[in-house]
């Protein structure tokens, strides 16, 4: 590998100095670190991470290299990355490529070499962090938030049909059509899905509810995505549609959405949470689970009309919201990611808790 | 869920003497458990008999009973104290299996004792290898096709089955005791008898071998709202067929992806729930390094050795929050001590990359077999942490003060590159070093793995340091190869040895270019939250968040690794200094690289700085810390050699000045100062040249006592009795590099005596002195040693209470020192001066009350003994008698000698306390796992210089109803002096044999004592290993054997006749 230097500029003031990973691009965008260990080809392709500059915190990355399994989605969407010391001589047998190779092949501006924990506390004593990963220590960053239409860039840009696992054949039922709204979802939100028996339809974020009703649904999932939710208020109308008439779960921003559409408000985390470890306790049951989390807003508690919506779940932390329930609707959201991938599947049941709410053929509907 | 209020007093097992397998780990867990416990507002009674832990302090826990952790004694202590539960899952598999055995005898029922944490029924399914396997085919958890066996028939009938390659696991033994890999017919037989013999039901599994998978662990949480999380997942470098114990191991897993991960997760969290444990609890698992096919290979439902280093490697306290869980509280309601904002229901996140490396016993156990295989060897063990595998490592290594700061042993720099892959071919000690050798000949990742299957990833790791190596060695005194080296974790030992420069001016060159490191904090969040706790580890990147203080601060060397001479006492009286220093109102800095101790607790100091000792890094955190002075009297050997280089430096040693240490361990300086005190000591003399020795050990006359000076433990010290022996000894130890001098001296007998004092410059404050049960010749830390001295005179107490006022006065001690002395024919004699802790001082402190490391602590920063509070001289003998017992781990060294001699191979120590020396020593001995049997029989085998003496000890053995086996010579004489014996023959004879009898259990003790010099693999070597395997007492001192007769004689009844007297005085 040739070491050139490489900068992070912040607009902190501050300047780290690394080397370029793969080809010299430069690139601007939001500071964000996740702590998780393991999982750094899923968090690459997340594309809840468009327009963020994701560092990980773990100082060891692309040690059993870039496999064919992993990909959260078909390519990554994130700005930049951020590593410490990588792994150029990866061992797994599923390993296709390297950490490097895949910067190389997808053109992603990254750094490595650099102080990744020295990084990390900057962003948590700032909170909101912009910065630009150049070649020249002086070249400050411009921007001060993400592309208000960056969830347009990561969705799908027509309906994409993925059919149920054969699960049928075992459960002898008729497979669930589900709608996925993608603001740029992760793939295991449909690897999940199918495998749980349903035909998935994957929609573009601004599909409106005409096309919806002709697409038939069982039940609407409002996936993962970057950015903001408040720049997406031009959706709130065709969501409250979509929980008022059809069974919901709402992921992340698919999460934040529904509370929007539904007179609630959101507003930014310090430094948000991202990795593999979060803690978050179910109030129906008063069990804490461990989440695999990505996002930087919160639902605001106080937003919410609790005479319709019950906080079903909240960090254990900082005590933020983490998930709702409609009191009389089948529509329930999570902050959090249940389908996992990097992390903990601790709450998978949620996925089966949605598909509950789904009456099955033949069974009587109760409004 | 709030903490129970229907119990108030709580008993705590701890885990008893150190032995391999069962180390300081548990002093650290059972003293995080009783102060959690306190801290809770429950009653704590602690039961260990273990003198040398800070966990039988009397501040850790309410009442503490030192005394044998055996039914019987446990019994009483519920009998007396009445307690509502029993913790029994922070003492080890000792702390386990003594609950297992008091439930039995119904005593728990009787009291209305309940068991916390961990169910009897989870503890025997986990436990017990066939309830284990059905619950894992319950559960759909995969374990490797095994078959249990009760006989050796059964072993042979599976191995026909399944064939060969085997693992052995015997039934509740410690660290893999008595297991083991069997690759033929003859080692399956082998192995199985000796595990069916060493398990207490008489049961072993056998095991399909898949050795090559990886091997990972996970140390896994839960509560009673059965919400459970994982602390750590850890890797082993060395893949499954060498014990975790003896294995490198990083945290976190290094080569897992996360499908991996989870999946391995998922498992652990499982089995965790269906055992239903409240606290911790090891899972060990086998993952095939190419599918997603794994196993479980074992699961330990208690804190262990792992979770006391999953513990110190993410800042995360599983001993301290398994103590919460058992009382009832749940993981989200308990804060994370080390953020102190978050809660305990969190897996933790590491931004960095910890090493732990095994230390083994073989620089002492030179004849040892060093293969490694699934029973435990290792003794002790490091951490280091760095922000590179590469970095890690290399602390690591530098961290075990085994004489090399790299991957580089000159030894292996003469072998042939065929020697050096046969070597590799079966896993040893060594191995790294190996490897790392057959990187610099050119060998490839690919031959490498082929040959050891450790996995390319951390091949490959170390080929880049050996690459790096050449690079920089090609490039003397380029500043940019210098950063690369450091920050790939290079000590400058390492390149000075590269530039053939010294150590010094590579440091100054960094100096002078700032290319030092920096502090980064262990917080268990990778800085996702703010923490307060200082605990911290360096690394070469930008930023430093170690923040100095405007404090005045003292910097305190730990002791490094737990090895054979330098054991948990040393770490002892290190928290004890520390605690002292805080009381002091100084900020107590700690540097240590041992995750298994309480000093490397970061709530003990004010500062711990998680690092190598060597000097290199030592200087490190002075620089950037800059203290009063550094404290070097309480981390044993490894912190003492460490002050001449600190010295050099222009750093402050405080307490007994550099001056005294090498007056006390420079043989001319010694002898000097004996004269010029006129003070006796055993003639002798120091040499450098080889050939001079002969010539001296002839002038003082045979038997000499040999050994290098500045030694651990007697290390390579021996008594020869003539010219040969001498040269064979020298011959043996040519490798030794002789920087330090060759010690003579004249082997006196005599009865052993030892003092450890306090000292403040002026005045001297001796609590106590110890007798040794055993005559000179033994080590010192081998011995029985008896408070207060039961043989000794007045006058001779008297006189060595004088030499050690005159010699601590005379050396300005200001701390401790400790002196041994040899009662010669009504002669005192001095045998050694150790201006340090010894490690007699916690069982010294203990029995006498006298807090002696806090005190030297107070000395050493300027208090006098008059304002402490203690008069000057030998403080008044208490009543009671006390014993230190010394425990081996011979079942688990095979091919170890047992013989004593001044080489010490204990690896740790227990206490028995009474009325008198007999219940004392009955107690100490049943306390360190020695059955004291009431009858039965006696093998007596003899050297001719010892047949006098041992007539005696036969006579009365018989006395007591004891049958009496003795090989051809010891049984002639014992007839001919009228005592019945039975004769055996020797080994490999027809007929009855010593070892046959011993093999049938037709003998309760053996005693042996040994011709002279050393001759490994003798008939009398033979029976001694033949008596540990089967777990009988063997005494190879008659001082021992005369003792321990005197304890049997005062515990059993005998049937006499009508004395000769009393039918006189009827007539």
């Amino acid at each position: 590998m040739i070491e050139t230097p490489g900068y992070l500029v912040l607009n902190t003031g501050d300047v780290l100095e690394g080397k370029w990973l793969g080809t010299e691009i430069a690139v601007e965008g939001e500071l964000v670190f996740n702590t998780a260990m393991t999982g750094y080809q899923e968090v690459m392709t997340d594309p809840s991470y468009a327009g963020q500059i994701v560092t990980m915190t773990y100082p060891l990355i692309g040690n059993y290299g870039v496999n064919d399994i992993d990909h959260e989605s078909i390519k990554p969407s994130l700005a930049g990355l951020i590593i410490s010391h990588p792994c150029q001589t990866p061992e797994h047998y599923q390993a296709k490529s390297t950490v490097n190779e895949m910067v190389e092949q997808y053109k992603i501006p990254a750094l490595y070499g650099i102080d990744t924990r020295a990084l990390t506390r900057i962003i948590r004593e700032h909170g909101e962090v912009y910065g630009k990963i150049t070649a020249e220590p002086e070249d400050l960053p411009v921007h001060r938030k993400v592309d208000p239409e960056i969830v347009k860039q990561v969705s799908v840009r027509s309906p994409v049909e993925i059919p149920a696992k054969p699960m049928p054949a075992i459960t002898g039922k008729k497979p669930k059509h589900i709608v996925l709204y993608d603001y740029g979802y992760k793939h295991s939100i449909t690897h999940t899905l199918t495998e749980l028996g349903c035909n998935v339809t994957v929609v573009p974020y601004d599909t409106d509810l005409a096309v919806l009703d002709n697409l038939k649904p069982d039940g609407v999932v409002l996936s993962n995505g970057p950015g903001d939710p408040e720049d997406l208020a031009g959706l709130a109308r065709i969501i409250k549609q979509i929980t008022d008439s059809y069974p919901t779960l709402g992921i992340c921003l698919g999460h934040q959405l529904v509370a929007l559409a539904n007179g609630g408000k959101t507003e930014r985390l310090p430094y948000g949470h991202r990795g593999s470890n979060h803690p978050v306790k179910d109030l129906l049951t008063g069990k804490v689970f461990i989440t695999s989390q990505n996002h930087g807003y919160v639902v605001d508690e106080n937003s919410i009309k609790l005479s319709d919506w019950e906080v079903s779940h909240i960090n254990v932390n900082d005590r933020s919201v983490e998930g709702l329930v409609h009191r009389h609707k089948p529509v329930l959201t999570v902050q959090f990611h249940p389908e996992a991938h990097p992390g903990p599947i601790d709450t998978y049941s949620i996925f089966q808790d949605f598909l509950q709410m789904i009456p099955s053929e033949g069974e009587v509907q109760h409004a | 869920m709030p903490k129970r209020t229907d119990i108030n007093k709580i008993l705590v097992i701890g885990s008893g003497p150190i032995v391999i397998g069962q180390a300081a780990e548990f002093d650290y867990s059972g003293t995080q458990a009783c102060q959690s416990l306190k801290e809770e507002g429950y009653q704590v009674i602690l039961a260990n008999s273990n003198p040398a832990t800070i966990m039988t302090d009397d501040t850790v826990a309410d009442t503490v009973y030192m005394e044998p952790l055996t039914t019987d004694f446990l019994i009483k202590i519920i009998r007396k104290e009445q307690p509502d539960a029993i913790l029994p899952t922070l003492g080890g598999q000792t702390g386990l299996n003594m609950a297992m055995a008091l439930e039995q005898t119904g005593i728990l029922e009787e009291y209305d004792v309940e068991l916390l944490g961990t169910s009897l029924s989870a503890i025997r399914k986990a436990e017990d290898r066939e309830v284990f396997r059905s619950l894992m085919h319950e559960l759909g958890e995969p374990v490797p096709e095994s078959q249990i066996v009760h006989s050796v028939e059964e072993a042979l009938e599976f191995a026909g089955e399944i064939g060969f390659p085997l693992i052995v696991r015997p039934a509740y033994t410690l660290g893999g005791t008595g297991g083991g890999m069997c690759y033929d017919k003859d080692e399956l037989m082998d192995i199985t008898r000796n595990g069916l013999a060493l398990s207490p039901v008489t049961q072993c599994l056998v095991e399909k071998n898949i050795s090559g998978f990886k091997e990972i662990e996970y140390e896994v949480m839960r509560d009673k709202q059965d919400q459970a999380i994982v602390v750590c997942n850890m890797e082993n470098v060395d893949p499954v067929g060498v014990h975790t114990g003896d294995s490198i191991v990083t945290a976190p897993s290094q080569t897992l992806s996360d499908r991996e991960y989870q999946m391995l997760r998922n498992a652990s969290l499982k089995i965790i729930r269906a055992l239903e444990i409240e606290g911790g609890c090891n899972v060990q698992l086998a993952l095939d390094p190419s599918s997603f096919q794994y196993y479980i290979i074992e699961v330990n439902p208690r804190v262990s050795r792992s979770s006391a280093l999953a513990s110190k490697a993410t800042g995360y306290p599983i001993a301290k929050l398994a103590a919460k869980i058992a009382l009832g509280l749940t993981l989200d309601e308990i804060i994370n001590p080390i953020t102190g904002t978050t809660y305990a229901c969190y897996e933790p996140a590491l931004d960095y990359v910890v090493t732990k490396l095994p230390r083994f016993p073989f620089d002492k156990f030179v004849s040892g077999n060093r293969s490694l295989g699934t029973q435990m060897k290792a003794t002790g063990e490091v951490m280091a942490v760095g922000r590179s595998f590469e970095e890690s490592l290399l602390k690591g290594i530098r961290s075990l003060d085994i004489g090399t700061e790299e991957l580089w042993m000159e030894k292996w720099t003469y072998k042939t590159m065929d020697e050096l892959i046969e070597c590799l071919k079966k896993p040893d000690d060594e191995r790294i070093f190996v490897i790392a050798e057959a990187f610099r000949r050119g060998c490839t990742v690919t031959e490498l793995f082929e040959t050891t299957k450790i996995d390319p990833f951390f091949l490959t790791k170390i080929q880049r340091l050996i690459k790096l190596e050449k690079d920089v060695s090609a490039h003397k005194n380029d500043m940019e190869r210098l950063m690369e080296a450091k920050k790939a974790g290079f000590s400058d030992t390492q390149v000075s040895r590269l530039w053939e420069t010294d150590v010094d001016s590579i440091y100054e060159m960094r100096k002078q270019s700032g290319l030092l490191p920096v502090y980064k904090m262990v917080d268990t969040c990778a800085a996702e939250f703010e923490s307060e706790t200082p605990y911290f580890y360096s690394t070469f990147e930008e930023e430093n968040e170690s923040i100095v203080s405007e404090r005045q601060k003292v910097l305190v060397i730990g002791s490094g690794p737990i090895r054979i001479g330098q054991g948990i006492e040393f770490d002892y009286a290190t928290v004890h200094s520390v605690l002292a220093l805080k009381q002091a109102g100084y900020e107590a800095i700690i540097m240590n690289s041992n995750p298994e101790t309480v000093s490397t607790d970061f709530s003990v100091s004010d500062k711990l700085y998680f690092e190598p000792l060597t000097l290199e890094d030592v200087m490190h955190v002075i620089e950037l810390e800059k203290p009063e002075g550094v404290i070097v009297q309480f981390g044993g050997q490894t912190a003492i050699n460490l002050a001449e280089g600190l010295q050099r430096r222009g750093v402050a040693i405080l307490g007994t000045n550099l001056e005294a240490i090498d007056t006390a361990e420079d043989r001319d300086k010694f002898e000097h100062l004996m004269n010029e005190l006129d003070i006796l000591q055993p003639q002798g003399k120091s040499v450098r040249q080889l050939d001079q020795a002969v010539a001296v050990a002839e002038q003082i006359g045979y038997p000499v006592l040999v050994r290098p000076s500045y030694v651990i433990g007697g290390s390579q010290m021996e008594i020869v009795y003539n010219n040969d022996e001498l040269a064979a000894y020298l011959k043996k130890s040519n490798h030794i590099k002789h920087t330090h001098p060759i010690l003579i001296d004249k082997y006196l007998t005599g009865i052993e005596l030892e003092v450890d004092a306090v000292c403040d410059g002026e005045n001297i404050v001796i609590p106590g002195m110890m007798e040794h049960i055993e005559r000179a010749g033994v080590h010192s830390g081998d011995s029985i040693a008896v408070y207060p001295p039961q043989r000794i005179s007045d006058s001779a107490k008297r006189e060595c209470v004088e030499i050690t006022m005159k010699i601590a006065r005379r050396l300005s001690v200001k701390g401790l020192i400790n002196i041994q002395f040899v009662i010669h024919e009504d002669k005192v004699y001095v045998l050694e001066v150790n201006p340090r802790a010894s490690r007699t001082i916690p069982f010294l402190s203990k029995i006498t009350g006298v807090p002696m490391a806090a005190l030297a602590t107070r000395c050493i920063l300027g208090e006098s003994l008059a304002d402490a509070g203690f008069p000057n001289g030998l403080l008044p003998e208490l009543p009671q008698v006390s014993v230190k017992v010394p425990v081996f781990s011979f079942a688990k060294l095979r091919s170890v000698d047992t013989m004593l001699g001044p080489e010490m191979k204990s690896t740790g120590e227990a206490i028995g306390r009474d009325k008198t020396l007999e219940k004392a020593l009955y107690k100490g001995l049943i306390a360190s796992g020695l059955s004291i049997p009431q009858e039965g029989a006696v093998l007596l085998t003899v050297a001719d210089k010892d047949k006098q003496e041992m007539i005696e000890i036969a006579r009365r053995f018989h006395m007591l109803g004891f049958r009496l086996y003795a090989t051809e010579g010891t049984s002639e004489f014992t007839a001919e002096k009228g005592i019945p014996v039975q004769k055996v023959g020797k080994v490999g004879a027809a007929g009855e044999t010593v070892l046959s009898i011993i093999e049938e259990g037709k003998v309760q003790v053996v005693i042996n004592t040994l011709t002279s010099g050393k001759q490994p693999r003798s008939d009398g070597f033979r029976i001694r290993r033949e008596a540990v395997e089967h777990g009988i007492a063997c005494l190879t001192s008659l001082d021992t054997a005369m003792a321990i007769l005197n304890v049997i004689d005062s515990t059993t009844f005998t049937a006499s006749p009508v004395s000769e007297k009393r039918a006189v005085f009827t007539t």
